[in-house]
């Protein structure tokens, strides 16, 4: 049995303007330990299917309107409030996108992981060793002194790691990194993308990667997915995507990404009016 | 901290200094000191008596500085340059010396003691009570937000917010204390637990006067807070809807409803007119009021006095309340 599986999910927005198919029927498969990224431009749906993994979208407007979330072959949608929230950081985590405002400003970090850690770890008795533990294991300096810290006294690079941190601190068996390094300046990107890079093969966890970049997936994730206005277009293992891509979308997101040498006016942009034409 | 909240403290000087200075100045352009005495002795007073008034009072002396003492033509005079009424006044009140009524020569010091109970004991139980009620009952909102019972709430919000406060007053009066005899309708009396019974009224009308604006208000500011990042992190991390509203959403939302608080400050200290005059509540607002329709300028400057002492010990009060709430608020 896979992990994940994503069977035909489909959601919609109820809006005051009318109804939004953000999500037309996408199917995926994850195994244990594998690492998934989910490529696309903004409004694309990839986002809301991350959070749909857990039922994260405020419903309503959002409605699942069909198919099923198999998490080792249950299904997420059909599941209660409180069998939800045993999912939610216990086995499946979350990073989002912004750290600084991700993080609650008024509390300190230790009392924002010991939230995760008092829900899904009673067993848990010296929650400070094990704070300075996750917190270590990010790669933050001096964890101790760290603990009582609030999140605006960090960096931007500190506070993804403290997000991090919070997220593997259940140890889960799947973490939705949803455009993690966006925020963040290049040579941060990096930093904090070797780590999950590390921390993955340390944990043996699963990995869905959710991003408009293409240049960072490459040596990165096993398998890669496609999306474009809600649908998925490309699916397949990263390198042969990458190598030989189908979609024309998934041809000009690739064409998109700058070369460092190359003799170029302009960047590449994507048509899509002519994109609109072909699907 | 402690050396921010010195600095402030010294602060209250100049500033009380200002708005005394203001005070007085302002009082003295809007009329002559004659028809001040006028207005108590009667309009046929004789000249005689009207200086003779003036005189007791000290009110014969130059405004804010006796320039005469400058004018060498005057020189022999034994009055030093700071013989005013304003200096004067402003040496008494360093030491809290608040001074006699114009009117009657009451002592004010008094006066005012015996009307700050009760005013206090009304508005103060009104502002916990109403900001308890408003609170709660936004969450509520925010709770079920987009459901039925959102919208009654928030439809009951907008009934409450247009009723006339008069209506309130009036209704509570009949219903509480002349069908059902329960309570009060009207005075004051402090007699130990029983001054409660004067009391409910006028803080439980007080309070819902303010509840339907103050609840949307609140409500608006939660909502704004629940659509911030940091919430949906905590929904990841498994925290309950309602975890995540009374822990996270309500100490965030703590830091804006310090600014609206502060809001009913002046209020909490001058005590409300309206409250004190339909209930019979022998209270500060109801003083200055009469004071300033009796021309008592003695009074209206001790209340002004006291009152922006206090309001600025609020303030001060407000800010030490911001730095326990937003550790990103450090006072330095």
């Amino acid at each position: 049995m896979s992990l994940l599986e994503i069977r035909n999910l489909g959601i919609h927005f109820h809006t005051e303007n009318g109804v939004v198919e953000a999500v037309k029927g996408i199917s995926i498969k994850l195994e244990k330990g594998e690492t998934l990224a989910i490529v696309g431009e903004s409004g694309s749906g990839k986002s809301v299917t991350g959070l749909a993994l857990t039922r994260l979208l405020p419903e309503p407007p959002a409605r699942y309107v069909s198919g099923e979330i198999l998490l080792d072959g249950r299904d997420v949608l059909k599941m209660k409030g409180d069998e939800l929230r045993k999912l939610r950081g216990k086995r499946i985590a979350y990073v989002f996108q912004e750290p600084s405002t991700s993080l609650n400003p008024v509390f300190t970090i230790r009392s924002q992981i010991a939230e995760a850690l008092k829900l899904h770890r009673p067993e848990v008795k010296d929650l400070d060793a094990e704070i300075i533990k996750c917190l270590d294991l990010v790669g933050i300096t001096n964890p101790a002194q760290r603990l009582h810290d609030y999140p605006h006294q960090l960096s931007g690079g500190m506070q993804q790691r403290v997000m991090i941190a919070m997220a593997l601190a259940c140890q889960p068996d799947l973490l939705v990194a949803d455009e993690p390094t966006t925020a963040l300046d290049v040579t941060i990107q990096a930093q904090i993308m070797d780590q999950f890079r590390d921390l993955r093969s340390k944990l043996h966890m699963a990995v869905i990667l959710i991003t408009h970049n293409f240049g960072i997936i490459s040596n990165f994730a096993d398998k890669v997915a496609v999306m474009f206005r809600g649908k998925i277009v490309e699916y397949g293992p990263t390198a042969e995507v990458l190598r030989n891509p189908q979609h024309a979308y998934t041809k000009a997101l690739i064409q998109c990404i700058p070369r460092l040498g190359a003799r170029q006016h302009r960047l590449v942009t994507i048509d899509h009016a002519a994109l609109e034409a072909a699907s | 901290m402690i050396a921010y909240i010195i600095r402030r403290l010294l602060y209250v000087l100049p500033i009380v200094f200002g708005v005394m200075l203001i005070t007085f100045i302002l009082f003295f352009v809007m009329q002559t000191r004659e028809t001040m005495a006028k207005a108590q002795l009667g309009p046929r007073a004789k000249p005689a008596e009207v200086k003779n008034w003036l005189h007791e009072r000290g009110y014969d002396k130059p405004v804010v500085i006796n320039a005469a003492w400058a004018d060498p033509a005057y020189h022999h005079t034994d009055q030093p340059w700071w013989d005013s009424i304003f200096i004067n006044q402003m040496k008494n009140f360093a030491t809290f010396e608040l001074g006699e009524s114009d009117f009657n020569r009451e002592p004010i010091g008094e006066k005012i003691k015996s009307g700050m109970v009760p005013s206090l004991m009304i508005t103060v139980p009104a502002m916990f009570v109403g900001l308890f009620l408003a609170v709660a009952l936004a969450l509520v909102q925010v709770l079920y937000r987009a459901s039925a019972l959102d919208t009654g709430m928030t439809v009951a919000c907008a009934v409450l917010m247009s009723i006339v406060p008069m209506a309130y007053i009036i209704s509570a009066q009949n219903l509480m204390a002349i069908t059902l005899k329960w309570l009060p309708a009207f005075g004051f009396d402090l007699q130990g637990w029983g001054t409660i019974r004067f009391l409910m009224l006028p803080v439980s009308v007080m309070a819902v006067i303010y509840l339907g604006s103050d609840v949307r208000l609140y409500r608006s500011i939660f909502l704004e807070e629940i659509a911030q990042d940091y919430v949906r992190t905590a929904q990841a991390k498994g925290v309950s809807g309602r975890g995540v509203l009374f822990k996270h959403v309500l100490k965030n939302g703590a830091i804006s409803l310090i600014t609206l608080v502060v809001a009913h400050l002046p209020l909490l200290i001058m005590g409300s007119l309206l409250i004190e005059n339909f209930f019979g509540i022998p209270g500060l607002g109801g003083l200055v009021v009469n004071a300033i329709q009796k021309q008592d300028f003695a009074i209206v400057r001790a209340a002004v006095f006291i009152g922006s002492l206090l309001y600025l010990f609020g303030l001060l009060l407000t800010d030490i309340c911001y730095a326990v709430a937003d550790p990103r608020i450090r006072l330095s």
